[in-house]
């Protein structure tokens, strides 16, 4: 059987193993606990380390200490969790540690409630905790990508030094998909001549994000500021669905970006041209392809779980070219199809009343 | 075809395994399906439900707004779901447990008295697969030999003894459509 049925989270769980993953720092929380569960449970059947820390902030420093000595490592939470975790990852950035960190969204602020959200866009790709810093930010639509999406991440995060993140929500980590593991592209671990161990008559390798020295900090800086600038430019991913004709183009990410595609469909039907432009990397943004994806638009609309944040950056991209329209339901309520068809129908007429 | 359903219940009702088994289902037979369970703080006895698409082409939203059909196990997700029901869908009521009259005439009614016809099999804990039979029988989302085959795949042998029970309470609940 090449396919089986399972939750996103626990495919989470086994698209690490098949990535080489052996070690896993975390505390459970709503809605993302099958994740951790699931790796107490097969961890031990592959000769893993699973361990459930006392706190958040425990388990991104252990994450920090194992990505050190050049493990593959992964931690998980949803949204409070995350907050608590900023710290450690602005630390791992600051080192160049790499490690993949997964927030299935719930709703916030503070401690929200425990149904989906897209609220925490912000915080995962603009830092989210002190200092220049950015994490590889990827945003999977379905329980098949949230597994293919492991191993990208993972190897993102080697390939330039540096935490990545996936970021689903909680309808994403709770429902149940089929999935194939045998198609999932197998990483190759390069070896991380950089970590820390046996030293073996070699230089000592020393990993910190502290640098007293103003013109070493800034030296420090422009380096990561010119690897971010690097990873803009070479990894950015998006998925285009019938933009090419498309006077009004959705934009949407994750699960939300099929509730677009729906309305979308039922649009199509009566004939407003319509499509999705969906980013697949948050962070970096693709903002090269939403240029092109809006080439014959006249309007554009952002969908979120979220009062607004991501709709910021597509204005920010778009630098002005066209009116950009948001619609989001927040607290843990989703968009439905019929409302998302109906705000394209309203831009459309507003678009066809300027002629 | 693209059926789309919300089933729900009382938590130990065994609607939540109920979806699952004909999510599984629909992946046997090379079908797309979605599965999302409603979570929170959830008890026996408290409600459950989940929302189940079984297509034959690619899903786009897994979410269900107005189910093609509705499968109420209890009262109060009769109350709760009946409004949302897509015009000229169905609805599965409980009848051992649900006493009152479907409100909508645009939709259609199947009344299945699950508790009663599981309890003539020895087992109230097969009232789900009575009903779900009766779906089944009534709307061909996958066949019943399916249902059968996924069960073997998903229990543990240790449980395949279970098997013919279920499939006893398929066929009573088939029975109850004719």
């Amino acid at each position: 059987m090449s396919k089986v049925l399972m939750k996103g989270n626990e495919a989470i769980g086994e698209a690490a193993i098949a990535a080489g993953c052996r070690y896993f720092f975390g505390y459970p929380i709503t809605p993302q606990s099958e994740l951790p569960e699931y790796l107490a449970r097969r961890f031990p059947e592959v000769g893993g380390v699973y361990l459930q820390a006392e706190s958040e902030v425990a388990a991104i420093n252990m994450v920090y200490g194992a990505a050190a000595t050049g493990a593959r490592v992964l931690t998980s939470s949803s949204s409070p969790g995350i907050s608590l975790k900023q710290e450690g990852i602005s630390y791992a950035a600051g080192s160049e540690l790499p490690c993949l960190i997964v927030n299935i969204m719930r709703g916030g602020p503070g401690l929200g409630g425990i149904q989906p959200a897209q609220s925490d866009y912000f915080q995962a790709t603009k830092g989210g905790g002190h200092g220049d810093y950015k994490v590889i930010v990827l945003a999977p639509a379905s329980v098949q990508e949230l597994a293919d999406m492991v191993g990208t991440g993972f190897d993102l995060a080697d390939k330039y030094r540096n935490p990545a993140m996936i970021l689903g929500d909680g309808f994403l980590g709770q429902m149940m998909e089929p999935v194939d593991f045998e198609g999932i592209k197998k990483s190759e671990i390069a070896e991380k001549t950089w970590a820390v161990g046996c030293k073996k008559g070699r230089e000592r390798n020393v990993h910190t994000s502290l640098y007293l020295d103003p013109e070493e900090l800034e030296k420090h800086n422009i380096k990561l500021a010119q690897k971010y600038e690097l990873i803009a430019e070479n990894e950015t991913m998006a998925q285009e669905y019938l933009t090419e004709d498309a006077e009004i183009v959705v934009v949407a990410y994750g699960l939300v970006a099929r509730i677009c595609k729906a309305a979308v469909e039922k649009a199509r039907a009566e004939g407003i041209r319509a499509g999705v432009f969906r980013p697949i990397t948050l962070w970096p943004f693709p903002q090269k392809v939403l240029r092109k994806a809006t080439a014959a638009a006249r309007g554009v609309l952002a969908v979120e779980m979220s009062m607004g944040q991501m709709v910021e950056d597509v204005r920010l991209y778009l630098e002005g070219r066209l009116p950009v329209r948001f619609y989001g339901r927040a607290g843990g309520m989703a968009p439905t199809t019929q409302a998302v068809y109906e705000e394209i129908k309203k831009i459309s007429l507003e678009c066809r009343g300027v002629e | 075809m693209l059926k789309q359903l919300i089933l729900a219940g009382f938590g130990g009702q065994g609607v939540l395994s109920m979806g699952q088994i004909l999510a599984q289902s629909g992946m046997v037979e090379g079908k797309e399906v979605t599965w999302i369970p409603s979570y929170g703080p959830e008890m026996r006895g408290g409600t459950a439900n989940c929302a189940v698409t079984v297509s034959t082409s690619p899903i786009n939203s897994p979410l269900v707004a107005e189910p093609d059909i509705l499968v109420a196990m209890s009262l109060p997700s009769l109350e709760k779901f009946e409004p949302t029901v897509k015009p000229g869908g169905w609805v599965f009521v409980n009848s051992s447990l649900i006493k009152v009259e479907v409100k909508r005439k645009d939709i259609k009614v199947c009344q299945v008295p699950a508790n009663e016809l599981a309890d003539e099999l020895g087992e109230v804990r097969t009232a789900n697969m009575v009903m779900l039979g009766a779906i089944l029988a009534t709307e061909q989302i996958v066949s019943t030999a399916t249902v059968l085959e996924a069960l073997k795949k998903v229990l543990p042998s240790s449980k395949h003894h279970l098997i013919s029970l279920n499939a006893q309470a398929l066929q009573a609940g088939a029975n109850v459509v004719g």
